[in-house]
């Protein structure tokens, strides 16, 4: 049998990392415990170059609170994560602006009261702005790079992305409940841009002495889990769709990024297992950002426990990202007491349980078939496309297997479309040239073959 | 005559294109109203589509078909529409504000609305005001729907409406707003005329903004 990075799923637990990551600060990621990852934003307001000032202010107010928090609460260590909007990397001198206003404050508490902390730096894909996108030969791309290296100039510590190759044919694939497209967006479009982005990423970290952290598959996963929640989806698509994705974001750890991988990545249990890199995570305390039908359950194996993303927002204790820090620090404060006492397998265990049989998508984030899928995609070998056929092919045997059990409840309509997409999936063809020959015509118009170097 | 406009209805239901263009081409033979042909098969079926997806028995793959087998009926349909001149419901300008690049929602809608029989002119994404507005004069628009997925860009909404007003045009057209972090206090407070929850609730907005 072919070996993935961990021998069972059983070996895996939160706070612990077969390869822990070690920050410029000194902060171990992986290393044993689990430490809270902080995402903040802006609350509703345009941004230009005459509320630049603000925004800036805003930052530094927002870390300020944030790292005050963990001072009250004696919390010593804490990533935060500083994801930018559009505007922040399209004018990337904008964004490192706010990337050195943060680390400022940072640096600033850790003279004052000892708190150690790291930053990730996630620069926003806005090659997705044009349709079709030009993802390597347009502008946006180079602008990326810059907002990259300028921002790791300025004090990022962890570079991450939310890349969006394939983005462009997958969601209307996803609208359409195309698996064809979804196939070949996500097996084929999307490994070959994260070969090319993350070559590049992955040198600038070098250059800079900083950590390539890790993409996600949030365009596509999330996109689909978001939709099926809005009923738009069936749920069993979306089910599919996360563990389709898993293959594609495992590129950017082959090209050289070490994790922390990203937060809103759900397939990261995935990548820990076949790679054993660190991964943060996010549950019930991303309820801010969107709502998710595993919030207990994903925190079974992080090393970083997140909120995602949380518009700055005054509730009665204070504003929303030292709440969210709050409720983040008690989460890491449990499991790392559960650690401590020799509790930690069990606590992952409660977390797996409470959560893996209460709606159709946390079949396939189950811990046990987190790791089979691990397996089933090393097993398939080093090509993209044949890993996301196994990965699709063990999703729809979960989603089957637990109809046949009545594991959970599949609506009428669920079934229809659980019978329609295993006729689809069965009938898939072995090679991504075969596929290419067979997708529907409507899609020649939405991607660029030569941005992905495909020449048919 | 009852079996054409019934099976023109199915067709649409089942998102079965080749039934629909078949059997609306036999209908206009067999001498029957376009009018009728568009209420009573088409923008009937779409509103039971619509009715199918609020109950959670349809998913948005199988509103596009129905959606694509409408529009390729309706292709058919248009220069008899025109000629026995029969009004779209109303002009909707729709798109998604400055700097916001997320379209699944907003397509939706038009997709929805068109299905309805209004007419659609489709900005798409990241729309300047300054295009909404020039829009608006264009085509004389009944409506403005904008749409939002991020809460950097909601406040677009307000600048667009500020244009229309700037532009003389607030008065003329109504304004509908959409997307995730919209509010109906948000819409009430930049000025707009309504928000709808989902692309089907969207489609009695507009209906009742229009009078239609």
């Amino acid at each position: 049998m072919i070996g993935i990075a961990y021998k069972t799923a059983q070996e895996m637990v939160f706070g612990n990392a077969l390869h822990p990551v070690t920050t410029p600060s000194g902060i171990v990621i992986g290393g044993g415990a689990v430490i809270p990852e902080v995402n903040y934003t802006l609350p509703p307001m345009v941004i230009n170059e005459t509320t630049l000032p603000e925004v800036r202010l805003r930052y530094r107010e927002m870390t300020r609170r944030i790292l005050q928090r963990a001072v009250e609460l004696r919390q010593e260590v804490l990533i935060l994560e500083f994801e930018q909007l559009y505007e922040l990397t399209q004018y990337p001198h904008w964004g490192a602006y706010v990337t050195s206003d943060i680390k400022e404050v940072m640096e600033e508490f850790t003279r004052t009261y000892g708190v150690k902390s790291a930053l990730r730096v996630t620069i926003a894909d806005i090659r997705d702005k044009e349709r079709p996108p030009r993802m390597r030969s347009g502008e946006p791309m180079q602008t990326m790079l810059k907002a990259f290296d300028q921002c790791a100039a300025a004090g990022a510590d962890i570079l991450s992305i939310e890349s969006t190759g394939g983005k462009e044919l997958t969601d209307r694939a996803l609208l359409d409940g195309d698996i064809e497209g979804l196939v070949y967006g996500l097996g084929v479009l999307a490994p070959n841009d994260m070969v090319y982005l993350w070559d590049h990423i992955v040198a600038i970290a070098r250059k800079h002495g900083v950590i390539a952290g890790g993409d996600t598959a949030c365009g596509f996963a999330n996109t689909a889990m978001q939709l099926a929640h809005q009923r738009m989806l069936p749920k069993v698509l979306a089910a599919i769709v996360r563990l389709m994705a898993a293959p594609r974001s495992l590129v950017a750890i082959e090209r050289g990024a070490t994790g922390p991988l990203k937060d809103c990545a759900y397939e990261n249990p995935i990548l820990k297992a076949i790679t054993g890199v660190p991964i943060s995570m996010e549950g019930k305390t991303s309820a801010c950002a969107h709502s998710s039908p595993y919030g207990n359950l994903t925190a079974a194996v992080c090393d970083l426990w997140s909120n995602e993303s949380v518009q700055d927002v005054k509730l009665l204790s204070g504003y929303t990202p030292e709440v969210f820090t709050e409720m983040l620090i008690y989460d890491c404060r449990l499991m790392n007491t559960a650690l401590r006492q020799n509790a930690g397998q069990m606590l992952r265990d409660l977390l797996v349980q409470s959560d893996h049989r209460t709606d159709i998508q946390s079949l396939v984030m189950d811990l046990d078939v987190c790791f089979e899928t691990a397996r089933r995609i090393k097993e398939a070998g080093t090509d993209s496309y044949a890993r996301t056929l196994a990965a699709t092919r063990w999703a729809l045997e979960v989603l089957l297997q637990a109809q046949q059990n009545n594991v959970t409840e599949f609506s009428r309509s669920e079934t229809r479309w659980l019978n329609h997409l295993s006729n689809a999936i069965q009938s898939l063809p072995e090679t991504p040239d075969e596929l290419r020959h067979r997708l529907k015509t409507e899609y020649n118009s939405l991607f660029i073959p030569a941005e992905y170097e495909l020449w048919i | 005559m009852e079996a054409l406009l019934q099976a023109i209805y199915d067709g649409i239901i089942d998102g079965n294109k080749d039934q629909v263009t078949a059997k609306v081409q036999e209908a206009l033979d067999n001498g029957l109203p376009p009018e009728t042909i568009l209420n009573q098969g088409m923008v009937a079926a779409m509103a039971e589509v619509g009715r199918l997806f609020e109950e959670g028995e349809y998913f948005v793959p199988e509103m596009l078909v129905a959606a694509r087998a409408m529009q390729a009926g309706l292709a058919l349909l248009k220069p008899k529409l025109v000629q026995a001149d029969v009004k779209a419901a109303g002009k909707v300008v729709a798109g998604t504000v400055k700097g916001d690049l997320h379209d699944i929602g907003k397509n939706l809608v038009c997709m929805m609305l068109e299905g309805a029989s209004f007419e659609i002119i489709d900005l798409g994404s990241d729309v300047s005001p300054e295009r909404f507005v020039e829009a608006v004069q264009a085509y004389q628009a009944d409506i403005v729907a904008m749409s939002a997925l991020l809460t950097t860009t909601m406040p677009n909404m307000k600048v667009t409406i500020d244009a229309l007003k700037a532009a003389g045009l607030r008065d003329k057209v109504k304004v509908m707003v959409g997307g995730a972090p919209v509010t109906p206090e948000f819409a009430r407070e930049i000025g707009a005329d309504g928000t709808a929850p989902d692309a089907s609730q969207a489609v009695t907005l507009a209906k009742s903004l229009i009078g239609a």
